[in-house]
């Protein structure tokens, strides 16, 4: 898997889930790559904003 | 027969509902403008909302009017984006997200230049006033389709495949544009607010 397939697979992660082989070759992944590692939490915190401006409302 | 004054108590339980959600109107503008991005069919589904809103009989009192009165909104804001998907007015510029691809070498992994960084804290950044200016700026610089799709999820907190439903997509094609939407975002947050002079300021 290369980073690009990884991000299309951490942003499915927030949408479906994944199948038990796609969560395996990510998780591999990120425990070698920190650029995605990095991207993985970036894309935790974009939901976390999207659901605090959400509660303001 | 309803006396003179229980009358009375009905009118001014009316008007305390009107003066309510009407306080409530400049906020659900905001809400749909975020949304529809267009401020006139924002403003008629406010109005649509708020009118509903005060001819139904349904607000029991109980629970909170604010959150009665946005699912209306919601109902209406869906409805123009079914309406909109039906008779399309304006062709959308399609996302096929090309540019994105830049941010990869050949073999699909990160450009040094392009890695994603370390934010930092969550909460500091989310505590921040700047970072909201920041934050709707990247959601309105969205290519039009792209954020229809991202708002209708994360805005409206609809479920992706009401979505798909709603727009007529493939529920792969769903998570294609979601996939778009979020790196795009990512992309520019890390570009104005994470790399700006802000992070430094506030680790000062």
């Amino acid at each position: 898997m290369n980073c690009k397939q990884a991000t299309q697979l951490m942003s499915e992660s927030h949408d479906h889930q994944l199948t038990r082989w796609q969560r395996f070759s990510l998780r591999v992944h990120l425990l070698i790559c920190n650029g995605c590692r990095a991207y993985n939490k970036h894309l935790d915190f974009i939901s976390k904003a999207m659901q605090q401006m959400r509660d303001r409302f | 027969m309803a006396t003179g004054s229980s009358l009375d108590e009905l009118g001014n339980q009316a008007t305390e509902l009107a003066e309510e959600v009407q306080a409530l109107r400049e906020q659900m503008l905001r809400f749909a403008t975020l949304q529809l991005r267009d401020v006139t069919q924002a403003e008629d589904a406010v109005h649509d909302a708020i009118n509903a809103a005060l001819s139904s009989n349904k607000y029991s009192g109980k629970g909170s009017l604010k959150s009665w009165v946005y699912a209306i909104l919601r109902n209406k804001i869906i409805d123009i984006i079914r309406e909109r998907s039906r008779h399309p007015v304006e062709t959308f510029i399609e996302d096929d997200g090309s540019d994105l691809n830049d941010q990869f070498d050949e073999k699909g992994h990160w450009k040094k230049s392009q890695q994603p960084a370390n934010w930092g804290q969550p909460e500091t950044t989310l505590a921040n006033k700047q970072f909201w200016l920041i934050f709707e700026a990247c959601l309105n610089d969205l290519p039009e389709s792209t954020a229809q799709v991202f708002m209708m999820r994360e805005h409206l907190g609809l479920d992706i495949r009401e979505i798909c439903n709603e727009l007529s997509l493939s529920e792969s094609n769903c998570w294609v544009i979601m996939h778009r939407a979020r790196m795009r975002l990512r992309k520019c947050l890390e570009g104005h607010f994470i790399q700006g002079d802000f992070l430094q300021a506030v680790s000062q």
